[in-house]
């Protein structure tokens, strides 16, 4: 009984302090003031993918916050496309990601690449939250309803109905040529969709 | 008995944590206090090494990283910012501007110096903020966040005034979260709270 209970206290004490001192890896700007919400360290991978680089990218259409409806087949032949799912508004990590891939439009320029802006949430909540992140040069588009149908059909839809934190290029063919689905909690570093992008342009 | 005796410990294990954890939650620097220990890798760069006032100099020679109060300058300002924070986009083009107020005017020159942090930037991150912004101090990485930690998670950006003074001593004057407003303004405040001129 007492080894129970001791390993009981011992749990506990690992417990409460890995939650009290949680690794918080993220920086908060101050533009959002008090309004972000921690949801915490969540599971860094929480689905399965259901394509693979060299498979088509399944098509999709899907409203921005702009008002505009936008297919992925929309930029067949035209651009290579990089998409950027994140996983919720008004989060840590996600509100200090796309503002940094708003100031580089040039490498994208640079690479006949266009990024979209992808998220489970509806538009009225990408739009008061993007508003915040300044003029997006991008589309910001809402994965709402069917409740994650586009994050499902690429699997990269969690079990908490939120989106991985996922980057998928996209070629002018339409073929995926990269895939990114790491640790939700770390925001992918902007050299990786560059480099990519190079290479894609350099192949080419 | 015995039970009790774990009981207790077990409550006293749960309190330690959270006393003990709460206790380790740093706070940002306080003027008047003191500046968390961390070193700056030195640039690579010659002209920022020589902004920076570190090219020469029995205490840095052969050393790759030094301290804020090694910088050769009467005050430092520290701004710490992030590459994807919009506020820090919108403020850069007035840091540049305090910037070359500082070095046209002659008697500010070589005092105040300008140094950037770059909190969960990486390498890259923080040149395609230089580059884009074209800002001219020096910026430095801080990637895994450990910085942004001893700082006590500041929201960005956050700036920090300090003023050195002989043999390693210095004084905080200004630590404040937000954008400094008014270029003019904030130089004068400056010069005011360091006393220099």
């Amino acid at each position: 009984m007492k080894r129970y209970i001791c390993g009981f206290s011992l749990f506990f004490a690992v417990a409460a302090l890995s939650f009290f001192n949680a690794p918080t890896a993220y920086s908060i700007s101050d533009v959002y003031k008090g309004n972000i919400y921690n949801p915490g360290i969540l599971k860094p991978v929480d689905s399965v993918l259901k394509v693979k680089i060299g498979d088509v990218a399944p098509d999709f259409t899907l409203k921005a916050v702009s008002g505009e409806t936008i297919s992925l087949k929309d930029y067949r032949d035209r651009k290579n496309v990089v998409l950027s799912f994140v996983p919720a508004a008004w989060t840590p990590v996600c509100s200090d990601q796309w503002p940094g891939y708003n100031i580089v439009k040039d490498l994208f320029d640079q690479n006949d690449a266009i990024l979209l802006g992808i998220s489970v949430d509806n538009l009225p909540t990408l739009f008061s939250w993007t508003n915040h992140m300044g003029v997006l040069w991008f589309p910001v588009l809402s994965d709402f309803y069917p409740h994650g149908a586009v994050a499902s059909s690429l699997g990269i839809l969690r079990s908490d109905g939120m989106a991985e934190r996922a980057l998928f290029i996209i070629d002018k063919q339409g073929i995926i040529r990269y895939i990114y689905v790491r640790d939700i909690n770390i925001r992918p570093p902007l050299d990786v969709i560059i480099k990519e992008l190079e290479k894609l342009k350099e192949a080419s | 008995m015995k039970r009790f005796w774990s009981f207790y410990l077990l409550w006293l294990a749960l309190f330690l944590t959270i006393v003990g954890g709460r206790a380790l939650a740093v706070s940002p620097p306080q003027v008047g206090g003191a500046l968390p220990d961390f070193d700056l890798a030195v640039p690579k760069d010659a002209a920022e090494k020589n902004y920076l006032g570190l090219s020469r100099g029995l205490p840095l020679f052969g050393k790759e990283t030094f301290k804020i109060q090694q910088i050769k300058a009467d005050v430092v300002i520290l701004e710490i910012f992030s590459m994807y924070c919009p506020h820090c986009q919108a403020e850069a083009p007035r840091v540049n501007d305090l910037y070359a107020k500082i070095d046209k005017n002659p008697s500010l020159r070589g005092k105040i110096k300008i140094i950037g942090i770059g909190i969960g930037n990486n390498v890259y991150e923080v040149e395609t903020f230089k580059k884009k912004y074209k800002i001219p101090f020096p910026l430095f990485t801080d990637e895994d966040f450990s910085l942004h930690k001893k700082f006590g998670e500041v929201r960005t950006p956050y700036f920090i005034v300090i003023r050195n003074y002989p043999k390693g001593s210095y004084r905080i004057v200004y630590s404040q979260l937000g954008a400094f407003g008014e270029v003019d303004q904030f130089l004068s405040q400056v010069i005011k709270l360091t006393g220099i001129k």
